[in-house]
């Protein structure tokens, strides 16, 4: 189950289609960074929409994401987590700790945009 | 009612199975989408634990129909793997003996209704739970 990765300006949308395994997630890890070296990407994307559970792995492996990605000077941005979803998560002791989330792919852009003028 | 069901657990694509499984066994039974998370998401974590700690077991699902109408779903992880030296360590939040976050166990047991663990050092692990509809 590979993750599309589209390259919209200078942000990189990751968006999940479907449960993912263990080897897809950490395939996913290193793809972002690759291609978030490659475009020198201002921020990532990642939608979770489609994600059936976000256990352990799963958490850890995106909180990894955003902390590789932030030493290339990028932000992550975790977008679609559904209710039900997290509310698993927080029964089983996980959070996202620093990785800002927003409710859809618009808001997710729309904090990248505001994060960027606020920097510049 | 339905019968048990048994999913061999080897890879981290029979983890992803495992607890489709579960999902789809659990929505069957009647449980709302909400809790049919819950216990997708502890049968991924135990799943899991099987892959990494013992590299193969099985993950078994019990649909139950108790007195009065209670209705629910345990579900049995096992392994004939290394088992586990300390189990109340094993239990707590934060204990991984493999740099992962330590939260599968005591996660496990907050997702599910009912938890209990039986290993023995050299014989294996079994991980029994169970989620009552509401
Ligand atoms: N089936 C098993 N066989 C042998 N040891 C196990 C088994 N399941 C768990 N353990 C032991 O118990 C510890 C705690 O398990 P737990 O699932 O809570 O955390 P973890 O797997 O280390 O990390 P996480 O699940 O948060 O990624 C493990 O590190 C491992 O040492
Ligand atoms: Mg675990």
């Amino acid at each position: 189950m590979q993750v599309p990765i589209l390259k919209q300006g200078d942000v990189l949308i990751a968006t999940i289609q479907a449960a993912l395994s263990d080897a897809d997630l950490l395939e996913l890890r290193s793809a972002l960074v690759q291609q978030v070296v490659r475009f020198r990407s201002a921020g990532v994307i990642v939608d979770v929409t489609a994600m059936d559970v976000m256990d352990s792995f799963a958490s850890r492996t995106l909180l990894e994401i955003s902390h590789m990605i932030r030493l290339r000077g990028a932000d992550t941005v975790i977008v679609g987590i559904q209710p039900e979803v997290a509310f698993a998560m927080v029964q089983l002791g996980l959070t996202l700790e620093d990785i800002p989330t927003a409710l859809d792919l618009e808001e997710g852009l729309a904090y990248l945009q505001h994060r960027s003028r606020t920097i510049n | 009612m339905s019968a048990e069901t048994q999913i061999l657990v080897m890879s981290d694509r029979d983890v992803v199975a495992a607890r489709q499984q579960g999902r789809a066994l659990a929505l069957e039974a009647g449980f709302s989408a909400s809790e049919a998370t819950l216990i997708a998401t502890a049968i991924s974590e135990l799943a899991r634990n099987i892959v990494s700690y013992a590299h193969q077991g099985t993950v078994t699902f019990k649909p139950l129909n108790g007195h009065g109408g209670a209705v629910g779903l345990t579900i049995v992880a096992a392994d004939s793997g290394p088992g586990i030296r300390d189990v109340s360590q094993a239990l707590r939040d934060g204990y991984s003996s493999s740099g992962g976050l330590g939260l599968g166990l005591p996660g496990v047991k907050r997702l599910m209704d009912e938890f209990e663990i039986a290993s023995r050092l050299g014989s294996g692990t079994t991980v029994t739970v169970t989620k009552w509809r509401t």
